[in-house]
């Protein structure tokens, strides 16, 4: 047999795992329908023009598809200054978060140290907690705290101070940028600790033996061979950071500086008359999220397991 | 405030039943799909980015996206199934009774894909040979699932309830979203938002209800660290 066709090899189970085989991937495929339909259908909803959803209801089959949703919300609604306020906020939150827990868990991890565990346990559960927890003495304290101001960054309408326009820390990006930073650093050094536990100490110490001090070492050593970790929590702290909406929400008062998710909430009354321009607003707003998602995914999964999973 | 705030008792169980949904639908219906993900087969990394895709998705988007579903004379659900035009619409979103699940809907969309990879995970460091035995010994695929890779799940199983827990009591973006929390849609962290920043001068309400919702989200996360320190200690 083999040789009268030599491309096929034979398989002794093939007749019983098929049907079977076959089941599931229909269950599947129906199953991914419908968790992407609702995705679906705001790419459809945003991409039929109001007076046709008018017209024909929203069940029914487009006459005529444009773009002109999304121009309105883009040129109108300010997107891409919200996109900037983001920005702004969610990379400084991420570079920030990541250098403080990469100490931490270099310390923890590297060096016997009495409370090592301690510390793990108390920046593990801080992350744990629901943040409305913490929401009260925490608008206390930024209504309360006086911050230098020691002038600002102007570039045409974008302003971003150093360190506060009010010498207050509420309603500032440095505001929103610190409780991100507070808030994540936690699970943050949770992931990386897992990960640099699996540095053997030897490599620290022969640094230590050639005369770098500790700084030196966390900066040539460890941070480069943490590299996949890095990634994968840099990943998962931009998703984090830029999907949060209770921060902003509670914090920020004027509407130029929140970041986009609050701000497509306060859209959603005033600009956004209609579920089309709704649509529209709610999908430019997690484009970088998706985008994110599908390059990185790699990191992505790592990072949520390695900091779940004791790995 | 037990008594007397007429919002304490159905914001409490409405965080009951959103974790009672949570742990009884939502988490196995993602420990499923991580179990029939978690084969050779073709497509398999394609299934799981699909369901995962919500998660990365910011809860503001997801409610808007569920509000295109839900509402009530131009959602898709209404419409498609003909309930505007016989005049028999169902108000998901305004009806007291009904919103929370329609809600709870819009939240398992995220929460599935999330416990389905955090499963998965764990389900890749189950070692093979103890299914193989398991085959060997005859059993049948949901015998191996239930007597041999779910007690050897432990700590995983752990880690799925607790996270579980956190996210029912974290509940607040889509309720806030949706109709800031009012008519049916009460979280207790949503009066604590409520109650603290809109009207300031309850803060000493909001306060209480805060150590209230703290107390209960020590459970979750004691367990977490105490399943935590035992491995690592």
């Amino acid at each position: 047999m083999p040789a009268i066709f030599p491309g096929r090899a034979v398989k002794p189970n093939r007749r019983r795992i098929r049907p079977a085989r076959a089941t599931l991937h229909a269950f599947l495929i129906a199953m991914v329908a419908l968790w992407l339909f609702p995705l679906f259908w705001a790419i459809y909803s945003s991409l039929r023009p109001i007076s046709d959803t008018i017209q024909h209801g929203y069940v029914s089959w487009p006459s005529s598809l444009s773009l002109i949703n999304y121009q309105t919300v883009w040129t109108q609604a300010q997107m891409p200054y919200f996109y900037l306020n983001t920005l702004v906020i969610v990379i400084p939150g991420v570079i920030l978060t990541l250098l403080l827990a990469s100490m931490v868990a270099f310390c923890c991890t590297q060096f016997s140290w009495r409370f090592n565990l301690i510390v793990l346990m108390l920046f593990t559960a801080g992350n744990l907690l629901p943040p409305q927890v913490i929401i009260i003495p925490l608008y206390w304290i930024y209504l309360n705290t006086p911050i230098a101001v020691l002038g600002s960054i102007d570039i045409g309408k974008f302003s971003f101070a150093l360190f506060s326009d009010n010498t207050l820390l509420y309603d500032q990006y440095i505001g929103i940028i610190l409780i991100h930073v507070v808030f994540q650093t936690g699970f943050a050094t949770f992931v990386l600790s897992n990960y640099m536990k699996t540095i053997t100490k030897e490599i620290t110490e022969s640094a230590l033996v050639d005369g770098a001090n500790v700084l030196r070492i966390w900066w040539s050593v460890v941070l480069p061979l943490c590299r996949p970790a890095l990634a994968a929590m840099a990943t998962l702290l931009f998703t984090f950071m830029y999907n949060d909406f209770f921060w902003a929400l509670i914090l920020l008062k004027s509407g130029d500086k929140r970041p986009i998710t609050s701000a497509l909430n306060n859209l959603a009354g005033e600009f956004f008359v209609n579920n089309n321009l709704i649509a529209a607003g709610a999908l430019l707003a997690c484009i970088p999220p998706i985008i994110i998602y599908i390059l990185l995914q790699r990191h992505f999964v790592a990072g949520l397991t390695l900091g779940s999973t004791k790995g | 405030m037990f008594t007397g705030y007429t919002l304490f008792w159905p914001a409490f169980s409405h965080n009951l039943i959103w974790l009672a949904w949570l742990t009884f639908i939502a988490t196995p219906l993602g420990m499923f799909l991580a179990v029939l993900l978690d084969r050779e087969m073709r497509g398999t990394r394609i299934y799981q980015s699909v369901f995962f895709l919500p998660v990365v998705l910011s809860l503001v988007v997801v409610g808007f996206i569920w509000e295109l579903q839900y509402a009530p004379t131009d959602g898709f659900i209404n419409n498609a199934f003909g309930l505007v035009k016989s005049g028999k619409l169902i108000d998901w979103l305004g009806n007291p009774h009904i919103n929370l699940y329609a809600i709870l809907g819009a939240a398992s969309w995220r929460h599935i894909g999330y416990i389905m990879i955090l499963y998965l995970a764990g389900l890749k460091s189950v070692d093979p040979s103890l299914r193989e035995a398991a085959r060997v010994d005859g059993a049948t695929e949901v015998q191996t699932f239930f007597r041999v890779v779910l007690p050897v799940m432990a700590p995983i199983n752990v880690i799925i309830v607790v996270v579980t827990a956190i996210e029912a009591l974290r509940a607040f973006d889509i309720a806030f979203i949706i109709n800031q929390g009012k008519n049916g849609l009460e979280l207790l962290s949503i009066l604590i938002t409520n109650n603290s920043i809109s009207e300031a001068s309850l803060v000493g309400f909001g306060s209480a209800i805060a150590v209230i919702l703290l107390l209960i989200s020590l459970v979750p996360i004691v367990l977490f660290l105490s399943r935590t320190m035992k491995t690592l200690a």
